[in-house]
Order: structure tokens, then C-alpha cells, then sequence
């Protein structure tokens, strides 16, 4: 039985398995574990376009994401996050499009 | 905007044949897991049946997920031409709505095809939609709708 799924297991499993150098990760269901959005910093997205590198991380969190009801992602380089945190003093963070304040609204998957 | 007509049920919801009891359950399972020949082909029927495809939960009027939703609203803001929109409800059809995650390798509805080659869930469209990737794709492939006098004198006779 797999264990619960928490914004630190998903945040320690990408640190882990894509080498990622920096990760956000948000409970999108209000703390109920069913719904996540993540922002993820990984040079090993270096030269692939926004499909490719969502398919590594879907690759990469294949058996947690088949457990949850939603999953979004916004996948960086290390450059990419830098040049985004000196434009506008900050980060976007996790995308929250397609929710309500950040909380998932409608039917679950 | 509006939906084109959805799928018929027929053919999407196939005559499953009930698992034999004599089959160990390593094979069943593996059934039960791959694509039947028909829901196959019945998905790629539905992609190729316009240009822009939306496999979605509910209709573009009434999204029945925030996720949806967004997508929808970014297809309109870009002015896709409904004429050359399909949307499909996975609510309504179970077996569409498991089928399609395994035909497109991709864990989550919604789910945009675009000249039959897929696109993204939410968060690819609405960032290809930011940073104007969207955009230019769609006009490569032609199907915004086209803002001509002739097109809207038409559109204003229908009504």
C-alpha cells in the first residue's frame, strides 16, 4: 500500500529523481493530498520543449500521479528560473491556472 | 463558441466482452490495462475529427472543472474558429475518459490535440497561450477564425 502522497513527498521525489535543484510544490485540495502544482527547476530540462519535459516529470512521478486526482506543473531550467526571479524580483511560483485561489474546483479525475 | 456534436455513444462505449473466468489474472489484468481495438480507434476518430480537439470534463458552455475551463477559455480568447473545434465530454463516456489517458500517455484531462498531434493539459496551453507559442500555432495551422465583413455578414444572416 503506498504510502500518502504530501507536498514533501512529491517535493523530495523530484529533488531525487530530476536532480531538480529547486522545487515548489502546492496542495491544490485543500490539504486533502488529491490535487498538485509544482514548480520545478532542473537542468535536465536543458534543449526540450514544454511537452518533452512534462513527460519526464510525468515519467519520473509516474506512480504518484496515477494516485492523485490533479497535477500541474510549470518545468524550469536553472536559467530560465534565474532570468524569471531578475525580471520581476520574485517567482511566479506553481502554476495556478484552472483554479479558484489555488484550490481545485469541479470534478475529480 | 459551441461544441461540435460529441461522439455517439455507440461509438465509443464498445461491447465489452466479460473477462473469462479461466484467464489468469496476470492476462486479465493486462487486458483491462491496454487499449481495446475499438475504444482505439474510436479515440482516433474523435482526434482526427477536427483540426483543434478538446477532450474535456463537460461541454465549452458548462465546464465541469476548473482546468477545463481555463483551456476553454484560452481556445476562445485565441479565436479558434468553432467550425474547426471538436470538444468531447470524458464525463460522459467512462471509457473515453480511462481510454484517453493511455492513447495519449498523459495522466490528466484536459487534453488538446491540434492537427491530431497532442499539445498539452492546462498548464502547457495556458503557458504556450502566455508566451504567444500558441498563437503562432494556431495560425500556422489556419484554423482561427478568419475576420472578414463576407464571414461576419453570414455568421449575422444564420442568426
Amino acid at each position: 500500500m503506498a504510502q500518502s502522497i504530501t507536498e514533501d513527498s512529491i517535493r523530495a521525489a523530484l529533488a531525487d529523481r530530476l536532480k531538480a535543484s529547486h522545487v515548489e510544490v502546492q496542495d491544490m485540495s485543500g490539504g486533502c493530498g488529491q490535487a498538485f502544482t509544482s514548480l520545478i527547476v532542473s537542468p535536465e530540462f536543458a534543449g526540450k520543449n514544454s511537452l518533452k519535459r512534462h513527460r519526464l516529470v510525468n515519467a519520473a512521478l509516474k506512480d504518484e500521479i496515477a494516485q492523485i486526482h490533479a497535477w500541474s506543473a510549470r518545468c524550469q531550467t536553472p536559467e530560465e528560473y534565474e532570468k524569471e526571479r531578475a525580471a520581476t524580483g520574485g517567482n511566479d511560483g506553481p502554476p495556478l491556472d484552472g483554479t479558484a485561489g489555488g484550490e481545485v474546483t469541479g470534478v475529480s479525475q | 463558441m459551441f461544441a461540435r456534436t460529441i461522439l455517439s455513444r455507440q461509438l465509443l462505449r464498445p461491447a465489452f466482452a466479460a473477462p473469462v473466468a479461466a484467464r489468469t489474472s496476470f492476462l486479465t489484468s493486462i487486458q483491462a490495462r491496454f487499449l481495446s481495438d475499438q475504444t482505439r480507434q474510436a479515440i482516433d476518430k474523435a482526434v482526427s475529427s477536427a483540426p483543434v480537439v478538446l477532450f474535456m470534463k463537460g461541454t465549452p458552455e458548462t465546464p465541469q472543472c476548473g482546468f477545463s475551463r481555463a483551456s476553454i477559455q484560452v481556445l476562445g480568447m485565441q479565436g479558434v474558429d468553432p467550425a474547426k473545434f471538436a470538444a468531447f465530454n470524458v464525463l460522459e463516456d467512462n471509457e473515453l475518459r480511462q481510454g484517453i489517458k493511455e492513447y495519449s500517455d498523459w495522466p490528466t484531462i484536459p487534453q488538446l490535440y491540434i492537427d491530431k498531434e497532442f499539445v498539452g493539459g492546462c498548464d502547457i496551453i495556458v503557458s504556450m497561450h502566455q508566451s504567444g507559442e500558441l498563437a503562432k500555432l494556431l495560425e500556422e495551422k489556419q484554423v482561427l477564425a478568419v475576420e472578414s465583413e463576407g464571414a461576419e455578414e453570414e455568421a449575422a444572416k444564420k442568426e
